[in-house]
């Protein structure tokens, strides 16, 4: 087990340098100066520009530059806004609940739906249950989410006038950030209503985001219980007398669950992508619209900071689900 | 010549045929397929086929709503856009661009896909090592992410977001013709070949390749539709085709402030991206119940 595991990390370190490379060259092989595009329409002095050139060290060679690079992200130094000023590393993480919390209600509601729907359809194979759900799957798999987006604005902020359209809260309330969680906090905050307008906040980013995932789910689980319900110890449970609800349910579905988990686990990715044109246009402050908006500045130390801290987190977790796989399935640890 | 007799005197159907037949199974499969014929109809003959010319404003006419809508004539059978574009026009150029974004960023990326996968799958230890890895660098990157900053790099325009989107889906190609080849290699037909002396190249392009290109040209048509999703998202992000270009992405943005009022300049081109990546993506699935020996019945 050692071994496998050290083994994944041995790869996982090639790929991080090559990342930390990536969004190095990023802000160097930019167009134009990203020293003078800070500056701005106001533009520079020559003494200045100068000082700004000792100060972001791109006087001193690619080499040596690159490792000052590395060393400051393995101490959380991403540099500094060129827009507000504040330390790259700081913002993020102010900004990532924001982005966690969306992705997991997300991923929540994409697995409560997700999974029944794909078991139902299995069992049902070829029946107009079957069909009906595979269709929607496959609608919600090619769905474009930015204009999902917009459809459930119109339907149900604009018509129906249910959800709000925008942000994570009424501005009618006020409270610190104690864990970034705005449901959370809006329930520590002790306010009337407050956890109420959080998560009327959330119901359509959270639906927007999830539906992808949702599909992908849904197709993956009628796949996986396919296979497993062709298998000689489901005959044998259903020669035991099992009732179908104890042997789809149980006995099929926890077999089919080991590609499952790897694939909710992979669309973490995904998950990511999607945040950036979910948060856009719901307006939440998370990671995504960071990005978006710090492009459209160029703000690039931002995108600089960001895009590889999005790039390690994936990483990471992508690392782990491997992982985690080679304990659940002790198969893949030999190879 | 090929005989394609066998013992029994039963002849067997062409390739085509015999892909048609396993196809026509799959009904939705062959609804994608019609749909995408006159899809590509649409973006082949798109200035014909449009009443009015794409980018021309009828002042008169701002935000006119369908014709069988109240206040709607068939002058603009789709309504208009708050310029006074004629949408229905713009919906077929539309079809045009998606088709050509497919189209370019397949070919790029399936083509420098699969020769870097062929490599690896054929080089020496090493050399595979270092492009697995490169794959996985950009594979770390969420795609859409990655185009974007790309884009900030390049410059945004059409050309740029296909070139972004190219690279992120390339990936994919590379690791599929890789991990075809080297279950290829193993067999005993590649062994023959090689003993009667062929080259490598030989080897790579002529005996290995035919073999491994059904889950290719599955993943071709996947990503015709992903590559179609893409360059419409960074249009409506401002970072792919710039107005007035008719792109669906781009007048989805253009057409953000109007959702409460004009219910048609949002619906229809969002309609047009959904239909078509769904027809394509049904397209997808036939062709790997199709394609794949594994799903076939016997």
């Amino acid at each position: 087990m050692l071994r496998f595991v050290l083994s994944r990390l041995l790869t996982f370190l090639p790929t991080f340098f090559g990342v930390t490379l990536i969004s190095f060259a990023f802000i160097r092989v930019l167009p134009g100066d990203p020293i003078i595009v800070m500056a701005g329409e106001r533009g520079m002095t020559e003494e200045r520009y100068q000082e700004m050139v000792v100060k972001l060290g791109f006087d001193k060679p690619m080499l040596q530059q690159y490792w000052d690079y590395l060393t400051g992200i393995l101490q959380g130094d991403l540099g500094e806004s060129f827009v507000t000023k504040q330390p790259v590393w700081d913002e993020f993480f102010k900004l990532f609940p924001a982005t966690v919390e969306l992705s997991i209600c997300a991923m929540i509601l994409a697995i409560a739906l997700g999974l029944p729907a794909g078991v139902i359809a299995a069992v049902n194979r070829g029946k107009f249950f079957d069909r009906a759900l595979m269709t929607s799957a496959l609608i919600g798999y090619s769905m474009p989410i930015f204009w999902w987006a917009l459809l459930l604005i119109i339907v149900f902020s604009g018509n129906l006038g249910w959800t709000p359209v925008s942000g994570r809260i009424d501005l009618l309330y006020y409270f610190d950030d104690v864990t970034g969680f705005m449901l959370i906090d809006s329930v520590l905050s002790g306010q009337e209503g407050a956890f109420k307008s959080a998560a009327r906040h959330l119901i359509l980013p959270t639906i927007v985001l999830g539906t992808i995932p949702l599909a992908v789910i849904a197709r993956q689980t009628r796949s996986a219980m396919l296979e497993v319900l062709g298998e000689d110890y489901i005959r044998t449970a259903k020669a035991k007398g099992l009732s179908p609800q104890r042997i789809n349910g149980v006995h099929a579905l926890r077999n089919a669950l080991i590609p499952v988990v790897t694939v909710i686990g992979l669309s973490v990715g995904t998950l990511l992508a999607g945040a950036i044109l979910t948060e856009t246009i719901f307006s939440w402050p998370g990671i995504g619209k960071w990005m978006v908006d710090s492009i459209f500045r160029r703000d690039y130390p931002v995108v600089q900071g960001g895009l590889l801290m999005i790039a390690v987190i994936v990483m990471i977790v992508n690392l782990s689900v491997d992982m985690l796989y080679g304990v659940i399935n002790p198969k893949i640890r030999k190879r | 010549m090929v005989d394609n007799t066998s013992s029994n005197g039963v002849t067997r159907p062409g390739p085509l045929r015999e892909f048609w037949y396993y196809f026509r199974e799959n009904r939705g499969a062959v609804f994608g397929f019609w749909f995408f014929v006159g899809f590509v109809f649409c973006a082949a003959f798109a200035p014909w086929l449009s009443p009015y010319d794409p980018t021309e404003q009828f002042r008169d006419h701002i935000l006119q709503p369908p014709a069988w809508q109240e206040g709607g004539s068939w002058t603009y059978p789709l309504g208009t856009d708050p310029l006074g574009r004629d949408m229905l026009s713009r919906l077929i150029s539309g079809a045009r661009y998606s088709f050509f974004v497919g189209i370019v960023v397949v070919t790029i990326s399936a083509s420098s896909g699969i020769i870097f996968g062929l490599l690896s799958g054929f080089a020496p230890r090493w050399l595979d090592s270092v492009i697995m890895r490169v794959m996985d660098i950009i594979l770390a990157f969420p795609s859409l992410l990655l185009a974007l900053v790309l884009v900030a790099i390049l410059g945004p325009s059409l050309t740029n977001a296909m070139i972004a989107i190219a690279i992120v889906l390339q990936p994919h190609f590379v690791r599929l013709t890789r991990a075809s080849v080297l279950a290829e290699r193993q067999k005993d037909y590649v062994t023959s070949a090689r003993v009667a002396g062929a080259g490598l190249r030989r080897l790579m392009f002529v005996t290995v390749l035919p073999n491994c290109l059904a889950p290719i040209i599955v993943q071709g048509a996947l990503s015709f539709s992903t590559a179609i999703l893409d360059a419409a998202a960074l249009g409506f992000l401002g970072m792919g085709a710039q107005p007035p270009t008719p792109e669906w992405g781009t007048m989805l943005a253009e057409s953000r402030e109007f959702i409460l009022r004009a219910w048609w300049v949002v619906t229809l081109p969002g309609l047009a991206i959904l239909v078509t990546v769904l027809a394509i993506n049904l397209m997808g699935d036939g062709l790997r119940d199709a394609l794949d020996p594994k799903l076939k019945r016997s």
